[in-house]
């Protein structure tokens, strides 16, 4: 049983590709190996910043012969056909045979395909996958027209066994495949061979190479920890700075630097993503000050000063970023201070949508909804409406324009530099969330507040200039507003009548829309909707001169409100049905009244999913399925709407008159359990009828003869299907 | 930064580089004498990146960026200074070991200091050009931009140019041990007139803030661009042939005023007179001006293997 080892060695690949591409290359060759006909026992694949390698252990060192029946052209088929046959399979007449059919005598022909030794599989399997390797970006270099992630420069392709190591011949545009490699860039460059890959892993950490990513990042991890707890200090968690990291050194060197005092004043969240972003550096923090004080560079080299010089310089270019940070951090403390008043006219002049005006006019339309909303999450209307015309002026700050990920951030800071209270300038952080599935809601009312007329906002805006999301896209990111405007009402039970407030808001937004006077199709003039008044005078004179000028413009109707409302209800589907809760079941409830209300509506499912868990809720369904049935079969036969008068006395049997009694106590309980909006004691309710329900069908034949009594049935079932859709159309619920 | 081998001045800097990449064989030209805002623009790289012959180039390119003008005050920005280019058509197998040799010869040696290639993939929408590559890492700082062009002007390149740029000033800043550009020394500190950068240049950097910024005559540019843009247009349109019959397209006369154009806007951007939706227009403008230039060239002698 051979072990294969492949290295593809180039210049340096991009960290963020490398988890990928081992992945990719471990599963195209080891896919073409076995649709080969070889098998394997087991396979892993490495990466450095200038190597992906895969290691095969036990393969089969050939492919099984196989064997192919074929069946040709009737033996006094024409020539033509018999030719077609030979060259399809590749044999000579000779080599056929005639054999007896239902329609007479038939060729066929046995193709044996011999098994292929495993090198020359190998060969091929390699050469596809290099050539078609799905690099996110790939290159020519050179004179070469082959693709690769950076130029390719050499290939091991080797097969081992207890016999010995054999290269397996192979050549990609020019590059023959050997078993030599080299090992780090500076330290090691001489080039050396290997035998397999426990001689290749060995020599490579002789080479100063550390083959395997999960062990250079546990070296990293390692070593940072240890140079923090040498001061007193931890390091702040970072996986994915980690993974990076770990992704460009083959021999990580950690070194750690202090911060100096001039930066410590800058916000932590500042220091750590000017760090990330700019140097790859790890942040320290000092437990006792709780300040980020310190940093760990990983440099790719041991070096003859243990790396001062290295450290020296790290130090000179974090000094220079900070100190822009500072710069950047001081001026908008100052324009801060000051009111933020040319930050606010700065986003006057910012477009946030050729259809929709500017930031500014954004930002009004959120601070009034804000307003509006405040009451219902029980926030203070002249916080709620503060905290969202101050949320969003950090976009015109220095440190966001360098840092955007610090939106929000920086706004909490500015705020409260501004004076503004803890609840205003805590909105400005928290706003922006959730911002998916799984991150935190906001709880305080002001940040609320402005999160909903955020979301809101940005929803019915695109929802009046229809720009919806369509398939895959979503430029706007609508899906997650929706999201975040279902998980905030849903996580805090904020009841909210959604559809008189898009409604209302629409009408605020419309105002904003762009609008236009045209004459066929040339546009006269364009304005806001809200200014397009002016512009009737416009078309009133032209009328008088005779031309024909029209007013185009974007409606926001009853329609548009139903499409966003039904927009939001599919969002709300998804979310629940992560939460376990079946489709049907939330159809059954969207169809009720009170739908715009969200949060009734969970509940509702929920309670209705509960109930359906039960053997009650299970055979109760069936039961005021076939209610509804026979029922509607019934009316539909007869013309007329049973839906009066059931009397008791008509009653012939004791099932009857039980269903009778338990829907006079089922009833009224049902209708107070909904008006109180307690869902699980209207379920408790209607699922007593399960059993009365039950013994009446087994009992009773519906449609007797006897009319008066056919009837009083009829609106006995009546009774039944009246007290199921008080709780969800139940025939929409599946099984 | 203790070695031996130390630079003392910008200047030495610069003639450790030129020395060493015409040691490498590469023809040592002169910068371009049209205004550009970095060393790609000079028709050595963006033309002759195009077509099949090979080439092989290092020259200074001294390179405006007028809204990175900061009078003089701001340790790093500048809204003239110099780059280091290098281009070598057919890259060369071996062209990041040639770069790193073009480290040591300025004193930085890669066993010392920590050299890393970081993923920084080139993109210039006025050229219409790209290419995948590094931007390389000295001690964490970008020291150099390392890139093998795909397409230049929306024409694929093959075969594939290599081509390196070097941030003279802050790479010398570095190599010296300077904190403030100005401070750096232009010249030998030693010599008998010894010159600081600031001595040179802090004087043109607060002449040129203010005219970049306060005083340039807007109008005037605005018609500058559309001249520039009209005359490209007409060099391109004209006759292959000349009176004589000679077949001499003009597609370096029609490059010189699509360069002309792409300055012209920079200065129009640092006056703030351009909004953000007319920017991508301009853009794309000076980026059809290019690709028509790049259309032409491909077709001259100069393009031919």
């Amino acid at each position: 049983m051979p072990d294969l080892l492949i290295e593809l060695f180039s210049e340096e690949i991009p960290a963020r590709m490398q988890a990928r591409a081992r992945e990719d290359l471990q599963k195209l060759v080891t896919d073409g190996l076995v649709n080969a006909g070889l098998t394997y026992a087991s396979a892993g694949a490495f990466s450095t910043p200038r190597r992906l390698t895969l290691a095969v252990e036990g393969l089969t060192a050939s492919s099984p012969t196989t064997r192919e029946e074929r069946k040709g052209p009737r033996t006094d088929a024409p020539e033509a056909a018999l030719e077609g046959f030979l060259r399809s399979t590749g044999l000579t007449r000779d080599q056929l045979e005639a054999r007896d059919d239902k329609k007479g005598q038939v060729w066929f022909a046995t193709i044996t395909r011999p098994g292929r030794p495993a090198a020359e599989i190998v060969a091929e399997v390699l050469d596809t996958t290099i050539r078609n390797f799905p690099w996110p970006k790939s290159m020519r270099w050179g004179a070469g027209s082959l693709r690769w992630v950076r130029p390719l420069h050499s290939i091991i392709c080797l097969l081992s066994d207890e016999a010995g190591a054999t290269v397996v011949p192979l050549t990609v545009e020019g590059i023959a495949a050997g078993n030599a490699t080299r090992g780090h860039r500076f330290l090691s460059p001489d080039a050396f061979t290997v035998t397999g890959f426990d001689d290749y892993a060995a020599k490579l950490r002789r080479a100063h190479v550390i083959l395997d990513s999960a062990e250079r990042e546990a070296a990293i991890r390692q070593g940072a920890e240890n140079l923090a707890f040498a001061r007193g200090w931890e390091i702040v968690p970072d996986d994915a700075l980690l993974a990076e990291v770990a992704g460009l050194v083959e021999w990580p060197v950690p070194l750690m630097g202090v911060i100096e005092e001039r930066f410590l004043d800058l916000p932590p969240e500042v220091l750590q993503t000017s760090m990330k972003e700019h140097q790859k550096f790890f942040s320290a923090r000092n437990p006792k000050t709780g300040r980020i004080e310190g940093f760990v560079t990983v440099a790719n080299i041991d070096t003859p000063d243990d790396g001062a010089t290295i450290l020296a310089g790290n130090q000179r270019v974090l000094a220079a970023r900070l100190s822009d940070a500072a710069f950047f951090w001081e001026n908008d403390l100052r324009e801060a201070k000051s009111g933020m008043k040319a930050w606010e006219d700065g986003l006057k002049s910012v477009t946030f949508h050729n259809k929709l005006g500017s930031q500014a006019d954004r930002i009004a339309r959120i601070a009034a909804l804000a307003r509006e909303i405040a009451p219902l999450v029980g926030a203070d209307p002249d916080q709620a409406e503060r905290a969202a015309k101050l949320a969003k002026l950090d976009l015109r700050s220095a440190m966001v324009g360098e840092f955007p990920e610090l939106q929000g951030t920086m706004g909490r800071y500015y705020a409260l530099a501004a004076g503004e209270p803890e609840a205003v300038a805590d909105a400005a952080r928290e706003h922006y969330s959730p911002l998916g599935p799984s991150d935190a809601v906001p709880t305080a009312p002001v940040s609320v507040a402005v999160a909903l007329a955020d979301k809101i906002d940005t929803l019915t805006a695109f929802w009046a200039i229809e720009e919806k999301p369509t398939g895959s896209k979503d430029p706007f990111a609508l899906r997650r507003a929706a999201l975040g405007v279902i998980r905030l009402l849903v996580t805090l039970g904020l009841k909210a009548q959604l559809r008189s407030l898009l409604t209302q808001h629409g009408e605020v937004v419309r105002a904003d829309t762009a609008a236009t006077v045209q004459e066929g199709n040339a546009v006269i003039a364009r304005s806001r909707y809200a200014d397009i008044t002016r512009d009737y005078d416009l078309v009133e004179i032209a009328k008088a001169d005779g031309r024909r000028l029209t007013i185009h413009s974007w409606s926001f109707n009853g329609e548009t409100v139903a499409d966003l409302l039904s927009f939001l209800h599919d969002r709300l589907k998804v979310y629940l049905r992560d939460q376990g809760i079946r489709h049907d079941i939330i159809d059954a409830v969207l169809a009720q009244p009170g739908n715009d209300d969200l949060v009734l509506v969970v509940n509702r499912a929920t309670a209705l999913n509960a109930m359906l868990q039960t053997e009650d809720g299970k055979n109760l369904t069936q039961g005021l399925k076939r209610a509804g049935n026979i029922l509607a079969q019934a009316e539909e036969k007869d013309g007329v709407e049973y839906s009066f008068g059931a009397d008791p006395k008509f009653a012939e049997t004791d099932e009857e008159r039980a269903l009778f009694a338990a829907l006079d106590t089922a009833e009224p309980a049902i209708k107070a359990a909904i008006k109180t909006e307690d869902f699980p004691a209207a379920m408790t309710a209607i699922a007593h009828l399960r059993a009365p329900i039950d013994a009446f069908f087994e009992a009773v034949q519906v449609n007797t003869d006897n009319q008066i009594v056919r009837r009083n049935r009829l609106n006995l079932l009546h009774r039944i299907r009246a007290a199921g859709q008080q709780i969800a159309d139940f025939t929409k619920v599946e099984g | 930064m203790t070695s031996p081998n130390r630079p003392r001045s910008f200047q030495e800097i610069i003639l450790r580089l030129q020395n060493y990449w015409a040691t490498q064989g590469c023809a040592v030209l002169q910068p371009y004498d049209i205004e550009v805002g970095a060393g790609t623009f000079h028709p050595a790289t963006t033309l002759r990146a195009l077509g099949g012959r090979s080439w092989a180039a290092a020259y200074v390119q001294p390179s405006r960026r007028p809204t990175d003008g900061r009078y003089g005050e701001n340790p790093n920005r500048l809204q003239h200074y110099y780059q280091y280019q290098v281009i070598i058509k057919p890259s060369p197998a071996n062209l990041q070991d040639l770069y790193l040799g073009s480290l040591r010869a300025i004193g930085l040696d890669p066993l010392v200091h920590d050299v890393r290639f970081v993923e920084d993939d080139w993109e210039s929408p006025t050229l219409g050009a790209w290419g995948l590559g590094w931007e390389v890492w000295c001690d964490g700082m970008e020291v150099s931009q390392f890139t093998y062009f795909q397409q230049v002007g929306g024409h694929d390149c093959r075969p594939v140019s290599g081509e390196l740029t070097y941030g003279l000033e802050r790479l010398a800043m570095y190599v010296l041990g300077v904190e403030h550009v100005m401070d750096m020394p232009f010249n030998d500190p030693d010599a008998p007139i010894p010159l600081t950068y600031g001595d040179v240049f802090r004087q043109t950097e607060q002449e040129y803030s203010r005219w970049n910024f306060d005083q340039a005559d807007t109008e005037m540019l605005f018609q500058h661009f559309k001249d520039a843009e009209a005359e490209c247009a007409r060099i391109l349109a004209a006759p292959e042939t000349d009176a004589a019959g000679r077949r001499i397209p003009m597609a370096h006369p029609a490059y010189d005023q699509a360069i002309k154009a792409s300055h012209i806007f920079n200065l129009l951007d640092a006056r703030g007179v351009i909004s953000v939706t007319e920017r991508q227009a301009y853009i794309g403008r000076v980026r059809a001006l290019a690709k028509a230039c790049a259309d032409l060239f491909v077709t001259t002698e100069a393009a031919q293997a």
